[in-house]
Formats: structure tokens, C-alpha cells, sequence
């Protein structure tokens, strides 16, 4: 379970002060699909980083099952972030590392054994569906490929939350649908709890079962999916469903 | 024709294979000594610039100027005021030997920034990812940014090297031999051109081999 309670993040730039984030509140529950929502610059991107503290809230805190990680430094914090894996919108995949080096590099940094990780990198690239391109190096895969290489490697350590930001906006439609299809699969599978940032409400539709939508640094609406698109009480809500395609 | 050219060869081929290899001797120690000094400053320059994996302004600061100032000396000062220098850390200030010290020196602060612009072209998406998968800052030296700017790290290292060989020419004008030292002491001092000619065109196939090879060297292993 990730609970976000009270969180603020402020940047400082020239004595300007720019709210990314206020007042947060969030929960999370162990096996969500669980969708932020919002368009770009609303904050989405800088609040799930504050979930595996790439990012630290200037206050409130983050718990992450009970335990409150908000002030993790050193070991404690490299630790906890190889239980979340993430992936991005760019793949950010090692240009200079075969598929297998970039899925096994989470075990590595961990000094896990070498032949077993490299076992462990082979069965997720099945899992994943690119065994054969074991060998290859990422600039030889298609987008869709890359982040299921990127996928890969979020799930070597076995984390039981994976953080996506904007997984899929570098992708055309179809690549899209495989790509929240094997989230949806791997949710099922090993019931990992995946954190989704989007800017698209085909995104939410598709894959998540909670939806939390962030307008201007604060969360506007929150509930399940189907209620909140049946029922969207924000106007942002409002805008981002006229966005959407009509797939019903 | 033939003739006059082994003429030439005999008269001088000793000494220009001398000079190559003296040029050599000292412009490789030079570049090895300057990288393994060179690589940590461009890397703790680069890792504590602001925003980046972990920002200390003072030592960014301080280690900005002294690089600046290393790179403001013209060389030819350089080599002068570090006499004293050369004397203490390699026992002499003349010679090949004594010429390593000043071009050393010389390349660091060359290297520092070299390495800075190399590393700089690793964005910061492949740093968040090894960062959220729990590396730790060496790791992410190491693995990360050392390791996926190594194709534009050798292109680098072939242009210092290239550099220090025409640092090591001004180094020949005091003493400090190879091809520099002969093209002034026979081309300039007693007119021989064909000695001076002889020097050119050995700098030029010294220089071509080194940026084919390390063309071919980091075009092998770049995968992007």
C-alpha cells in the first residue's frame, strides 16, 4: 500500500516560489491499477517521483506498506527503490548495453550472482515476449519493443510496485494496447500494484481500476473509474473526457 | 630521384625514427598520465553541477576556476614557469623525460573539460533510470555515465592526443626532443627544408593513423 498524506513540493528558482504539488492526499491499495490523470505541467510527473523519492516533498510525508520512507537516506533509500520498479516515456534504456544487460542492470547494481541473473534477465524477455532479441542493443528495437525491454527490467528485483510515467505517449495506438496489455497481464499475474501517469483518459479506461485526476499541483477528483467517468464532478474531468476517444 | 631520397635516409633516417619515437614516447605517457588525473575532475565537475546527482557549488566552483586557469596558460609559458616542477617530480627538466611534466600539466585541465562535454551528452533519462532501480552515485559513474559516453570518450582522447603531439613541438624548443625538436633545430636553426619536410609529413601520418584508429575504435563500439 503507498499512502501520500499532506504532501507539498515546493521548487525554488530566483526567489520565485513554484508549487509543484499541494496538499496531496493519496492511498494506493496493494494490486491497483492506479491512474493519475491530469494535463502537462499539472504536477503528475514530479508526484510520482516523490513516491520512490527521486523527488522529495518539501512536507508530508510518503508511507509505503506502513513504513514511512519520507526520510530514507544512503542504503535505506537504494534499497527501497530497487523494491519499485519504474518505467518512462522515453524507455531510458542503456544505449550502449545489450537487451539482456539492460534487464539484468537492476540485479547487478545489487551484485546479485552473475549466472543467475543472467537466468532471471532471459525469463523476463520471455515473459515479455523478446527472448530472441536478447543480443540486440536498443537502438535495433521499435519504440514498442524498448519499453517492453523497459518493462523487463522494472520487474527484475521483483518489485511490488511499478511507477509508470507516461509509459505509452511516445507510442502509436496499437503499440499502445499491447503495451497496457502486458501491464494489465503482469498486475494479474504477480498482483504488482502499478502506479500509471498519464495525460489520456484511454489510458485510464483501459487499464486502471482507481483514477486520481491533478489539475493545476492539487488532486481535483478521485474514486474508482467507472464513477469518476460516469459521474466527473471537476471540469478539468469534464475537459480531459472530451479528449478521449469513444471506444465504448 | 631514388638516390637523393636514400641519400636522405641514410644521412638522417636514425635520426627523424629517433625523433618519432621520442614524440611518441612522450605525447602517449602524457595522454595516459592526463586522463587518469583528468577523468575524475570532469567527472566531480560534472556531478556537482547544480541539479545533478550530487550538487556541491564550492567544489564546482573551485574546480571550474583551476580548470580555466589551467587552459588560460598558453603553453609555451606553461612549459617555461613549470621548470622547477619538472626538476622535482621527474629529476630532470630537459629531454623526453623532463618534457612529460609540462604536457602532463598542460592536457589535465584539456582532459577535465573533454571528459565534462562527453558526459554531458548522456542525458538525464538513463541517470533517473539507474537511480530509481537503486544504483548508487559510484554505480552510476561508473556504469552509467563513464560507460555509455565511452565511443565520445575515445573520440576525445584522440584529439587531446593529437593536441599534445603539437604541444610536444613547442616542448623540442627547449630541449625536450622528437620530431618538433628537429624540425627547429635543422629545419629552422641550419636551413635544411628537407629536413623540416621530412618532420611535416611524419606529424601527418603520426596524426592520421591516431584519428583512423580511433575512429574506427569508437564507431565499433557505439550501439545507438
Amino acid at each position: 500500500m503507498i499512502e501520500i498524506r499532506n504532501l507539498s513540493k515546493t521548487y525554488d528558482a530566483k526567489h520565485i516560489q513554484h508549487e509543484a504539488l499541494c496538499d496531496i492526499n493519496l492511498t494506493i491499495d496493494d494490486g491497483d491499477i492506479f491512474g493519475i490523470i491530469g494535463v502537462s505541467g499539472a504536477g503528475k510527473s514530479t508526484l510520482v517521483r516523490c513516491i520512490n523519492l527521486l523527488e522529495r516533498p518539501t512536507t508530508g510525508r510518503v508511507l509505503i506498506d506502513g513504513d514511512d520512507v519520507t526520510d530514507f537516506k544512503g542504503r535505506q533509500l537504494l534499497e527501497l527503490r530497487s523494491r519499485i520498479g519504474m518505467i518512462f516515456q522515453d524507455f531510458s534504456l542503456f544505449a550502449q548495453r545489450t537487451v539482456l544487460e539492460n534487464v539484468r542492470f537492476p540485479l547487478a547494481v545489487r551484485h546479485q550472482d552473475k549466472q543467475e541473473s543472467y537466468k532471471r534477465a532471459q525469463e523476463l524477455l520471455e515473459l515479455v515476449g523478446l527472448a530472441d532479441k536478447a543480443r540486440n542493443y536498443p537502438s535495433q528495437l521499435s519504440g514498442g519493443q524498448q519499453q517492453r525491454v523497459a518493462i523487463a527490467r522494472a520487474l527484475a528485483n521483483s518489485p511490488h510496485i511499478i511507477l509508470c510515467d507516461e509509459a505509452t505517449s511516445a507510442l502509436d495506438s496499437l503499440t499502445t494496447e499491447s503495451i497496457l496489455e502486458l501491464l494489465r497481464d503482469i498486475n494479474q499475474r504477480f498482483g504488482v500494484t502499478i502506479v500509471v501517469i498519464t495525460h489520456s483518459m484511454d489510458v485510464v479506461r483501459s487499464i486502471c481500476n482507481k483514477v486520481a485526476v491533478i489539475d493545476d499541483s492539487r488532486i481535483v477528483e478521485q474514486g474508482t473509474t467507472e464513477e469518476v467517468f460516469a459521474r466527473p464532478k471537476a471540469a478539468i474531468t469534464e475537459r480531459l473526457l472530451k479528449t478521449a476517444g469513444d471506444h465504448d | 630521384m631514388i638516390e637523393t631520397l636514400q641519400a636522405f635516409f641514410a644521412e638522417y633516417g636514425n635520426l627523424l625514427v629517433e625523433g618519432t619515437v621520442a614524440t611518441l614516447i612522450m605525447t602517449t605517457a602524457s595522454t595516459l598520465i592526463a586522463y587518469l588525473i583528468g577523468i575524475p575532475i570532469g567527472v566531480i565537475v560534472t556531478i556537482t553541477a547544480p541539479g545533478s546527482l550530487r550538487p556541491h557549488p564550492a567544489v564546482n566552483a573551485v574546480l571550474g576556476w583551476i580548470v580555466n586557469i589551467g587552459r588560460s596558460i598558453p603553453f609555451i609559458i606553461l612549459l617555461v614557469a613549470l621548470i622547477p616542477v619538472s626538476r622535482f617530480i621527474a629529476g630532470t627538466s630537459l629531454g623526453t623525460t623532463g618534457a612529460i611534466v609540462p604536457l602532463t600539466i598542460g592536457a589535465i585541465p584539456f582532459v577535465a573539460r573533454m571528459v565534462e562535454g562527453s558526459l554531458a551528452e548522456i542525458g538525464p533519462g538513463r541517470i533517473e533510470a539507474a537511480q530509481a532501480f537503486g544504483a548508487s552515485t559510484l554505480q552510476i559513474i561508473t556504469k552509467v555515465l563513464l560507460w555509455e559516453s565511452l565511443p565520445s570518450l575515445i573520440r576525445g582522447a584522440a584529439i587531446t592526443y593529437i593536441t599534445l603531439i603539437g604541444y610536444s613541438a613547442i616542448a623540442g624548443a627547449v630541449g625536450a626532443g622528437g620530431l618538433g625538436d628537429i624540425a627547429i633545430r635543422f629545419g629552422y636553426y641550419r636551413y635544411q627544408d628537407e629536413v623540416m619536410i621530412a618532420t611535416i609529413v611524419l606529424l601527418i601520418i603520426v596524426v592520421q593513423i591516431i584519428q583512423s584508429a580511433s575512429d574506427i575504435l569508437s564507431k565499433k563500439i557505439d550501439k545507438r
